[in-house]
């Protein structure tokens, strides 16, 4: 097998470029996806017969829940290679997906809160999944903060990739106890393999917002990504020949 | 250099003493310890020169006492309250001492060289890293499991859960010092790094703060609490096998 595509990738020049190219190949989906998914779930989609309309935000909380899990594991697994094979763009990808995943979350905590007030009468529960997914938000900052607080630039590499490996290990056992504290949340309603409790025309747009979701994480991972490789090679001769002003 | 040696009413020969351990002993080739060997001479310098500096033994059981202390003067002082959430006082103030002592695990090791030495010793450094770990825990940890019983009593607990308790915050500990040396290493180097310490430290404690906590509540009811004990011991084996060795691929980072 040639392996020579897989060794191009340790290149910030060639990473640049290609992650230019593939840029618009997963925006565009993306846009589509959300805007037919939104349509399907917003407008087509049969209003829950206990929830009425209030199900709907869960086109949103779902998919950003999903992301926001993810892209940890994303991030954990780019620190891991870089770690393991000290690939500068591996780092390059987890610093990059650091503050998406922490937006994923805040949105994921946000649609959560809005949803709560109208189906159990409060902004706030200490429910397991929440409860998780904020310590997740946590998680996310700590990694962030810690990257920032290292001045040397390869240190905070490698220093926030071992926190991330830390925190991955964590995150299982994180949710697990957090469900074993507390069970209020509604069981998972969506990945019943078998019989999905979900009628087909509320399922698919939801299936459609995942799958834009994630198009849309791979966007604005290769846009961000860009943006670091740029950040990190400032100094070398290449940008000028890459970038045109 | 003698930066460690606070205690000023000691006698000039004691300062001068050799630091306890040899890394000379440790390294040279041709007497070339083992491996628990050189764990032991870490634990008992720890040891030393913790027991040098004795004010700074004393602080996070001083303020695991003053977070007690909070507690009754802002909520009320009766007891049956108290002693309704005496489990989570409890464990939020072990939790909160013995992150309190997390910047003292290595920061002086860090300023005078003696990581670099560890590093470069050519014995595993994440069994030294088990080493001061475990020193730190015997310094914190345990001080900590012995004091929650008496924060307990204060807060209304009978003493048929005393017991019970010790024993929670003396398993759970060993997990929080254990995360601890993790969070601490990775934050050497870096001013003021309190607050990101337990930024990084605290959501990885949280299953031993729940753990601890049920244990705790369920020796209040008179309950069995075996179940969550074993949860706790389930986390600090995990945590031994796998935390020396992030401290010390941290540590080497930290000195890279």
């Amino acid at each position: 097998m040639n392996w020579t595509w897989f060794h191009r990738l340790a290149s910030p020049p060639h990473v640049y470029t290609l992650a230019a190219r593939l840029t618009p190949w997963f925006a565009w989906p993306a846009a589509l996806c959300i805007a037919a998914g939104l349509w399907g779930g917003l407008v087509l989609a049969p209003p829950d017969y206990q929830q009425g309309d209030g199900f709907r935000i869960i086109y949103v909380h779902a998919p950003s829940a999903w992301m926001s899990l993810m892209v940890y594991v994303t991030m954990a697994s780019a620190a891991a290679i870089g770690l393991i094979w000290r690939m500068k763009v591996a780092h390059a990808v987890a610093a990059s997906c650091a503050p998406i995943g922490a937006s994923f979350t805040f949105a994921a905590l946000v649609t959560g809160a809005l949803w709560g007030q109208p189906m159990w009468g409060t902004y706030w529960e200490w429910d397991p999944r929440l409860t998780s997914e904020l310590v997740l938000l946590f998680l996310y900052l700590g990694y962030i903060g810690l990257r920032a607080g290292i001045e040397d630039p390869q240190r905070a590499d490698r220093a926030s990739a071992v926190l991330a490996v830390v925190g991955v290990v964590n995150v299982p056992i994180i949710h697990y106890s957090v469900t074993w504290w507390n069970s209020l949340h509604q069981a998972p309603s969506v990945m019943r393999l078998g019989k999905p409790q979900m009628p087909a025309a509320m399922l698919v747009p939801l299936l459609l917002m995942l799958l834009g979701f994630t198009l849309l994480f791979i966007a604005l991972l290769l846009t961000r990504l860009r943006g670091e490789v740029l950040a990190r090679e400032r100094a070398a001769s290449w940008i000028r020949e890459v970038v045109r002003t | 250099m003698n930066h460690r040696e606070g205690n000023v009413a000691q006698p000039l020969a004691a300062l001068d003493a050799p630091v306890p351990v040899d890394i000379a002993t440790i390294a040279t080739p041709r007497r070339e310890a083992s491996a628990l060997a050189a764990v032991r001479l870490v634990l008992l310098r720890d040891l030393r020169l913790a027991f040098r500096k004795r004010s700074q033994l004393v602080q996070p059981l001083a303020f695991f006492a003053m977070v007690t202390l909070l507690f009754p003067l802002a909520i009320s002082p009766e007891l049956a309250r108290l002693r309704e959430l005496a489990p989570g006082v409890v464990w939020v103030g072990a939790l909160l001492g013995s992150l309190l002592a997390l910047e003292f695990l290595f920061r002086d090791d860090a300023h005078d060289g003696t990581l670099e030495q560890y590093a470069l010793s050519g014995q595993s450094l994440t069994a030294l890293m088990f080493a001061k770990t475990l020193a730190h825990w015997l310094l914190t940890g345990l001080p900590l499991a012995l004091m929650a019983p008496l924060a307990a009593v204060s807060l209304g607990v009978p003493a048929a859960a005393l017991p019970g308790i010790l024993l929670a915050v003396a398993v759970g500990s060993v997990t929080l010092s254990l995360i601890g040396s993790i969070g601490a290493a990775l934050t050497l180097g870096i001013k003021r790094s309190g607050a990101l310490l337990s930024l990084l430290t605290l959501p990885l404690s949280l299953p031993v703060l729940i753990f601890g906590a049920r244990a705790t509540q369920l020796a209040i009811q008179g309950a069995s609490f075996l179940a969550p004990l074993e949860l706790l011991g389930a986390l600090a084996v995990l945590g031994l096998t796998l935390a020396p060795l992030a401290a010390a691929a941290a540590v080497r980072i930290s000195l890279e």
